[in-house]
């Protein structure tokens, strides 16, 4: 058993994101787009590490489970940081296309074709 | 959408859109993923404390996953300006929460069946009719083999009569592409309705 270990690699995460383990705002979901802007805002805080490894990562446009993936952290983790970067003006965000209710038949037919294609 | 955001120069960002594959444990649903996927599939997880599940609750999930749930996930770019992505939902649908938007903007769902203990895939089944997310039924054939018919299988699952039951093998890309292919001619003729 290695309980010692495990619990270590819970905790430090959320040291990343001083402790809160809550959003302060729901715009990330899984495929929600994030870019960094370019160039960057002068001022404001100098990033942290994890933060300057987050606008490397989104120099080109990556949905959140990829960038999660390239820092190796929970979702949940990296949805924080993202907060924080999006209220410091570092980032733009692109959420994705709303399907439920009304279903966007042209979308579908393009997904089909593209599918298709494979 | 999103078209008011601010773009920075150079790349736009492409439209993102998902499809869910579920189905219970072992049932090939990363298989399927990485079969139709252009990339390597990429795994994300959540820890369980996350949710503040605490210590209960852990029956059933061997023990190097006791701390951690894990999403599979492969993407495909339909075009320049739409990538669709394919999420392999963990086996046990009652950690989905974790992640919260996980059935939320989904274009549909592929629940995978294994004919030999179709019961596994029973909770998925009911997630998507209790959410009204449209879905289809790939009944993976394990050594390519399809002992039952699709009606079989339909009435085995009691589904109604017009939800597709799709007969395939998750480790043939071309195989795979027809099942996903079957669900957005489903979700086409649904919405032409």
């Amino acid at each position: 058993m290695n309980g010692g270990d495990a619990a270590g690699r819970l905790v430090r995460p959320f040291t990343l994101t001083g402790g809160r383990t809550r959003p302060s705002r729901s715009d990330f979901t899984l495929i929600t787009t994030v870019t960094a802007v370019d160039p960057q805002p002068v001022g404001g805080p100098r990033p942290q590490p994890e933060h300057t490894r987050i606008l490397r990562l989104c120099a080109k446009p990556i949905v959140v489970a990829e960038l999660a993936t390239g820092l190796d952290l929970p979702v949940s983790v990296v949805a924080i940081m993202l907060c924080d970067l999006l209220e410091a003006g570092r980032i733009t965000v692109r959420q994705p296309r709303l399907i439920s209710r009304t279903p966007d038949l042209d979308l579908l037919k393009k997904v089909r074709d593209g599918l298709g294609r494979l | 959408m999103a078209a008011s955001d601010p773009t920075p120069a150079g790349t736009p960002a492409p439209d993102a859109v998902k499809i869910l594959i579920a189905g219970g444990f072992g049932v090939g649903k990363t298989t399927m993923v990485g079969s139709v996927s252009e990339i390597v599939p990429l795994r994300t997880e959540e820890p369980l404390t996350t949710a503040g599940l605490g210590v209960d609750d852990l029956d059933g999930i061997p023990d190097k996953q006791a701390t951690t749930v894990a999403l599979d996930f492969g993407r495909i770019t339909i075009g320049d300006d739409l990538v669709l992505y394919l999420f392999g939902t963990p086996g046990q649908q009652r950690f989905w929460f974790m992640w919260n938007d996980l059935a939320i903007g989904a274009l549909g769902a592929v629940v995978l069946v294994d004919v030999r203990r179709p019961e596994s895939s029973f909770a998925a089944i009911d997630f998507f009719e209790r959410r009204k997310i449209p879905f289809v039924v790939g009944v993976n054939g394990f050594y390519g083999e399809h002992p039952y018919e699709p009606d079989e299988i339909r009435e085995a699952l009691a589904l109604p009569e017009h939800t597709p039951v799709l007969l395939f093998d998750a480790r043939e890309r071309a195989s795979c592409r027809d099942v996903l292919i079957g669900l957005l001619d489903q979700l086409i003729a649904t919405s032409a309705r």
